[in-house]
């Protein structure tokens, strides 16, 4: 529990955050990609990595996006350039733990998530184990990410990873 | 991980009853990507073989100490840097009852410790050490004639260019240098010129597809053109473009090359046969992640380097990695790459590696479409009534070629591969 809050405001801002995860989902098992950069203020950072990068420090990321430009053009490739088989995503999340609230604001939390995947003769299969990373900013009242770093644990990636987390 | 096991693949015939279509190069058989056989030969004559393996770059283990696990074909092999600073290569097996002992993907260790019975052996790979080798209290122990320097883990030839390791089972093989071959040697020492790396990261993926059909898709630049929407779109490689196949002698290295030329203009018949893969008028909202830092002795950029049979050089204007093929039986191959940068580069410049990083790489750009491209590959070759492919492009030559729309190249690894494996 996040040590600068009360337990009342903690729950609240752990409620706000599931919300947001939850509609962040939707849209992903949507595979709505081009709705997926809105998440994100205009100069938030996105990265995905593998868990032995994160624990050595290193900076490299599977998906790196600075701003939200470079967000827009991922999911532009994704769309319109990448080719891949048709596939079916879901998107799990729970575990939220708001850590701390910044005097400006930011918040700083984490939650685990779990993406399950299917190809279309192919059996299910858990895809992608991991943990965001996330810091919050509100602006004009709702959350929006400045910050999400996604630390997969599955390191081995079946085949390919098309979409976002 | 790949297909569920109960699923049997492909071609079951014994190897004496594999014949190879006519003789002839322009038709490969299926089975050459399904058959055990096929696979378990490959190991022995070319993994085994008169080969040099990529297993480190010498960034990944700095220090005396420095340990990584790693793969010579399908084996596991550990990569150590002794106290003198001399590097090592040896199987990670102890000599003992087996146990692949080293279990951390890499590190700093004084020596390996076996957790089954505690054998311990150096950074050298040599064994120094088994508890109650005298037995307890006069009963027990090894035979008088134990000597500890007969049990090592098979140690390997090892070889390093530029920063960049190589490991044999062979002791016969020849120097790196003529491995390669001068036009590849030159190829590779424009990405290792011998300054010195950075590590930027690691990725891992499993492929579903044969090993072989990674250096084909890498000697197989008509792809490229049309595979590759955005390559094409952003005009990265598209037909017309200054290119090169550069291939070595055997035919078994080769270096892909192609300039990125912005002026260029895209005929009315270049954009009507690429039709599916140019997307016209299509824009980034960052154009700054296509910029090329000029920093190469080059006159290409892009080169994607394939060195026979384990490693790719990949340098797509400023990103920089490194793969390291893993065959997994026929069906699979796992990919290892290490992405990376050079110690002096800036922080700008670090940061623009990383943004460039996107094009490569499990999700990237480019890499999602040979990553499916291979699994729809091997898919085809499963359970088919037809059983061969054909490589027909450009057939006045083989091997070395100006032109993308080719599979001079392809032709050429596979008259090399055909002597090697005596198929
Ligand atoms: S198996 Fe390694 S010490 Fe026994
Ligand atoms: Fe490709």
């Amino acid at each position: 529990m996040a040590t600068n809050l009360s337990p009342d405001e903690a729950r609240a801002l752990r409620f706000d955050i599931e919300e947001f995860n939850t509609e962040y989902a939707r849209i992903l098992d949507a595979q709505d990609i081009n709705a997926w950069p809105d998440f994100f203020t205009g100069d938030g950072f996105y990265r995905i990595t593998g868990r032995e990068n994160y624990d050595a420090g290193l900076t490299i990321g599977l998906v790196w996006c600075e701003g939200r430009p470079m967000m827009q053009d991922r999911a532009a490739a994704v769309k319109t350039t990448m080719v891949h088989a048709p596939r079916y995503l879901r998107h799990y999340n729970s575990n939220v733990r708001v850590i701390d609230v910044d005097a400006d604001g930011t918040i700083h939390s984490e939650s685990n998530y779990l993406v399950v995947e299917t190809l279309m003769e192919e059996e299910t299969r858990i895809f992608q184990a991991g943990l965001y990373i996330d810091e919050f900013v509100r602006e004009d009242g709702a959350l929006l990410l400045k910050a999400r770093d996604c630390i997969y644990d599955s390191l081995l990636i079946p085949n390919d990873m098309v979409y976002p987390v | 991980m790949p297909d569920t096991p109960f699923i049997d693949d492909g071609s079951n015939l014994p190897l004496s009853e594999l014949r190879w279509p006519d003789d002839d190069l322009t038709r490969i058989p299926d089975w050459i990507y399904t058959s055990e056989e096929v696979f378990q030969r490959e190991r022995e004559r070319i993994f085994f073989g008169e080969t040099w393996c990529f297993v480190a770059l010498e960034a990944e283990v700095p220090d005396p100490g420095s340990f990584k696990r790693s793969y010579v074909g399908d084996v596991p092999v550990i990569v150590s840097r002794d106290e003198d600073g001399e590097i090592h290569v040896f199987e990670n097996r102890c000599a003992h009852r087996g146990v692949e002992f080293c279990r951390e993907l890499r590190g700093k260790a004084e020596n390996f410790t076996c957790p089954y019975h505690q054998w311990m052996y150096d950074l050298k790979g040599e064994l120094m050490a088994v508890p109650f080798r005298r037995g307890d209290r006069g009963e027990g122990g090894m035979p008088k004639n134990f000597k500890l320097e007969e049990h090592n883990p098979k140690k390997l030839n090892v070889t390093t260019r530029h920063g960049v390791v190589f490991a044999s089972f062979s002791d016969s093989v020849e120097s790196l240098e003529e491995y390669l071959g001068p036009d590849n040697l030159e190829q590779f020492d424009v990405v290792f010129a011998g300054r010195k790396l950075k590590i930027l990261g690691f990725y891992k993926n499993r492929l579903q597809g044969n090993w072989k059909l990674y250096h084909e898709n890498l000697k197989d630049p008509y792809h490229a053109t049309l595979l590759h929407v955005y390559l094409a779109t952003f005009r990265l490689m598209v037909a017309g473009q200054k290119s090169a196949m550069i291939c070595d002698e055997s035919g078994r290295h080769s270096t892909m090359a192609s300039t990125k030329d912005d002026d260029m203009v895209i005929t009315e018949e270049t954009a009507s046969q690429m039709k599916a893969a140019f997307r016209e008028g299509m824009e980034l909202h960052d154009p700054e992640f296509l910029k090329y830092v000029e920093e190469f002795d080059s006159p290409w950029t892009v080169t994607m380097q394939i060195i026979w049979p384990n490693l790719i050089v990949q340098r797509e204007l400023n990103t920089l990695g490194i793969r390291h093929i893993v065959p997994r039986g026929p069906h699979a191959l796992d990919m290892y790459w290490t992405m990376f940068g050079y110690d002096d580069d800036t922080p700008e410049m670090d940061k623009h590696r990383l943004k460039q990083a996107n094009l490569m790489g499990p999700s990237g750009y480019l890499g999602v479409d040979d990553n499916e491209a291979i699994k729809f590959l091997q898919d085809g070759f499963k359970h088919s009534y037809s059983d061969e492919g054909i490589v027909k492009l450009e057939p006045e030559k083989e091997g070395s070629t100006q032109t993308l729309i080719s599979e001079a190249s392809v032709r050429a690894l596979y008259r090399h591969y055909r002597e090697v494996m005596d198929i």
